[in-house]
């Protein structure tokens, strides 16, 4: 170790996979339903999308987790990103590439992809 | 990139309790289900609640799964981790609410713990240097030899009030300062990580979860008084311990953390391990550096103090594990954060391990000030079985017992002096009304008479008569006299003995003889044990009004003591009992009792 710069490069690179444990309150939740409905429909690609791509943008304040059937399955897989002091945004039909849009548009730059909601669905 | 760390208390309790089978488990589970590339396993220090283990955390959801059994391992990996479906069933029980999860911070066990020398234990694994520099690892070494001289270094800590938690208490700035002025070609810094107090682990603990806090910290005292070697005395009967702190020593030289010029500051420091053989005299300071320096352990007088005059014959400084874990929060957090906790005169927080008559055994870190109360009513759950608080014991065979009428005692160094006790490494042994104080005060004896070296006569006569005359008493032959006489030789050891084994070993009897002298009154003046524990003292009677003549007693006696017909009273041969107890046991009609 010859700089603290260095050290600080390790702990930054470090830091982005260790977000997940510790504190979560403040974060951007991510929840993917992951019940049978679900999983069948493709969920859990569509989990692993916004997994990755949240960490290659280096997102600290995002908690991506998985929930049971919210109870439309015909809709499925259905992602739920709640944002403290937000009002909850419900994507359907998702799809990776989907995900990774959310994830660019929603999640790093604060704006709802409007058109995979579930207000333009119906 | 992982979005669900499994983490797994890899610290002695939990592995004697089966973790190690349980991550085996996870990992195989895992990968069945083809998570293996979404959730990371992680075996991690100790999360502190030491009675549930093995005990198993997933986050995000930080949920607090407790007693694991590797056949629920299957059904945490289905439900939990595939379908994001909580197990709640097992769950630790304080973290459901009806309905709702709560954090287990909100539980009574953590919710008043400040962690700062545990900070990382259950949080990061141990064995990965690089998850120990996410949590701001190697940080403060950095900025000390960056950015301060080793005067600015021993100022923040002395500023900080940090004073030594291996029991003594003494203002570890201080201590570097002494160190810094002395003047020599070479000099040392050293760790006690010789942890011998019955019932204390806390050192244990820090150096299963935590072991580069323990390097950062030595480093930087390396670097305050001009020193470029460590070693950390260990005792061998911490397996998993020592493993760790080889590979973290490994990995920090390998990373040029330890080494020569250290952040290119032309600094050099390395650290060596040497371990103990178990001897308690080992863990007072000038017995541990004549251990290192591959002597019989024993203490030799002090001046000179190691400061000038150490480990061969070199100034040198030498502190706890639980001390060196503070201090690179300190120098990142600055000394005001440290002194904002804690009292006037004891700064910061100390881990107590709890144990005893006490729900939650465990390990728990309060701020300096907390009082005996909140420690043993609120975080531990109380005396179970619906039995009284009688009193608990801080400090070990050096410390003393603090009765139920000074349960609202804010402990701290100076408090703890003041009542007879010490502060110790941080044992605390809870007792209810079964414990008799007399058989306690023998117990500790019996200890520190083993564990003597027998270098000074003080110590090696002076505690083996003490031990005799409470052997006496125990065995309802003492004397009124017996107990004056006791109390003189008491004194004459403390004054007396050669190091600080000797000059604390009478303090357990001290104090129980100064708040529960009825009780020594009543083994030798009345002939009983109060709490029913000297055998001698004992005997067990049957009820002639309640016995239903069932036999289950007399044939449940291993000595046949017990006669008796069929549906007729039994009778106990009081010549032949030898007070075992099975029959009170088995008894189900509550006939027989022991007085």
């Amino acid at each position: 170790m010859k700089s603290l710069a260095e050290l600080q490069a390790i702990r930054d690179k470090m830091k982005n996979n260790m977000g997940v444990r510790g504190d979560d309150t403040g974060n951007i939740r991510v929840v993917v339903g992951m019940a049978t409905c679900g999983i069948a429909a493709g969920a859990r690609p569509v989990l692993q999308a916004f997994t990755e791509e949240a960490a290659a943008r280096g997102l600290t304040n995002v908690t991506i987790s998985q929930t049971g059937c919210i109870g439309i399955c015909q809709y499925e897989p259905v992602v739920e990103v709640m944002e403290p002091g937000r009002e909850k945004v419900t994507y359907v039909k998702m799809d990776p590439d989907k995900a990774e849009r959310v994830v660019a548009e929603h999640l790093a730059g604060g704006k709802v992809v409007t058109e995979y909601t579930i207000g333009a669905a119906k | 990139m992982y979005r669900s760390h499994v983490l797994v208390c890899g610290g002695t309790g939990c592995t004697s309790s089966g973790s190690a089978k349980i991550i085996e488990a996870f990992e195989d589970e895992i990968r069945q289900v083809g998570l293996e590339n979404e959730v990371k396993v992680v075996r991690t220090g100790c999360f502190g609640l030491c009675a549930l283990g093995p005990v198993v955390i997933i986050y995000p959801e930080g949920s607090f799964y407790s007693r694991v059994n590797p056949d629920d391992v299957k059904e945490i990996v289905d439900e939990h981790l595939l379908k994001g479906r909580i197990v709640k069933r097992l769950l630790y029980t304080e973290t459901v609410e009806e309905d709702t999860v709560k954090s287990l911070n909100e539980t009574d066990f953590y919710k008043k713990q400040m962690r700062v020398a545990l900070r990382n234990c259950g949080v990061i694994n141990p064995e990965d240097i690089n998850e120990y520099i996410a949590y701001d690892g190697y940080q403060a070494l950095g900025k000390v030899l960056t950015e301060m001289t080793p005067d600015d270094v021993i100022d923040v800590m002395k500023r900080s009030g940090l004073r030594g938690r291996g029991g003594a208490g003494f203002p570890t700035g201080l201590k570097w300062s002494f160190a810094k002025a002395s003047v020599d070609d070479q000099k040392y810094v050293c760790c006690n990580a010789d942890e011998g107090d019955p019932g204390a682990f806390m050192d244990r603990s820090v150096l299963e979860g935590d072991p580069h806090a323990v390097l950062e910290a030595m480093a930087i005292a390396g670097y305050a008084i001009g020193a470029n070697q460590g070693y950390i005395y260990v005792r061998a009967e911490y397996p998993i311990a020592v493993k760790r702190l080889e590979i973290a020593i490994g990995q920090a030289r390998e990373m040029g953390l330890l080494g020569k010029d250290i952040f290119g500051s032309g600094f050099d420091f390395d650290i060596e391990l040497r371990l103990g053989a178990g001897a308690f005299v080992c863990g007072e300071e000038t017995a541990l550096m004549t251990s290192i320096e591959g002597h019989r352990g024993e203490p030799r007088p002090r001046p000179p103090f190691p400061a000038v005059k150490g480990l061969f014959g070199k100034p040198s400084v030498l502190n706890n594990v639980e001390t060196y874990a503070n201090i690179p929060q300190i120098i990142l957090k600055g000394p005001e954060w440290f002194a904002s906790m804690g009292t006037e005169k004891s700064k910061g927080t100390k881990v107590f391990a709890l144990g005893g008559k006490i729900h939650n055994t465990g390990l728990v870190e309060v701020p300096m000030g907390t009082t005996l109360r909140e420690i043993v009513e609120e975080i531990g759950g109380g005396v179970p079985n619906g039995k009284k608080f009688k009193a608990a014991q801080t400090g070990g065979p050096s410390g003393g017992c603090i009765p139920a009428s000074l349960i609202d005692t804010e402990i701290d160094y100076d408090n703890l002096i003041a009542i007879g006790s010490m502060m110790g490494s941080g044992g605390l042994i809870v007792m209810d009304e079964d414990n008799c104080m007399v058989d306690i005060a023998k117990f500790f004896l019996e200890f520190t008479v083993d564990e003597s070296c027998g270098k000074c006569t003080p110590c090696r006569v002076g505690t083996k008569r003490l031990y005799e005359m409470l052997d006496k008493i125990t065995q309802g032959r003492g004397t009124l006299e017996d107990l004056d006489k006791m109390e003189a030789l008491c004194h004459y050891i403390k004054e007396n003995a050669l190091c600080g084994l000797g000059q604390t070993a009478p303090n357990p009897v001290l104090s129980t003889l100064r708040y529960f002298r009825d009780e020594y009154e009543a083994h030798v003046v009345q002939k009983t044990c109060p709490a029913g524990v000297c055998k001698k003292l004992v005997s067990y009677t049957i009820l002639a009004d309640k016995c239903r003549g069932c036999t289950l007693c007399a044939r449940q006696c291993p000595v046949n003591a017990i006669s008796g017909t069929v549906k007729n009273p039994h009778v106990i041969d009081k010549e032949k009992c030898i007070k075992c107890g099975a029959c009170i046991e088995k008894c189900k009609f509550g006939a027989i009792i022991k007085k």
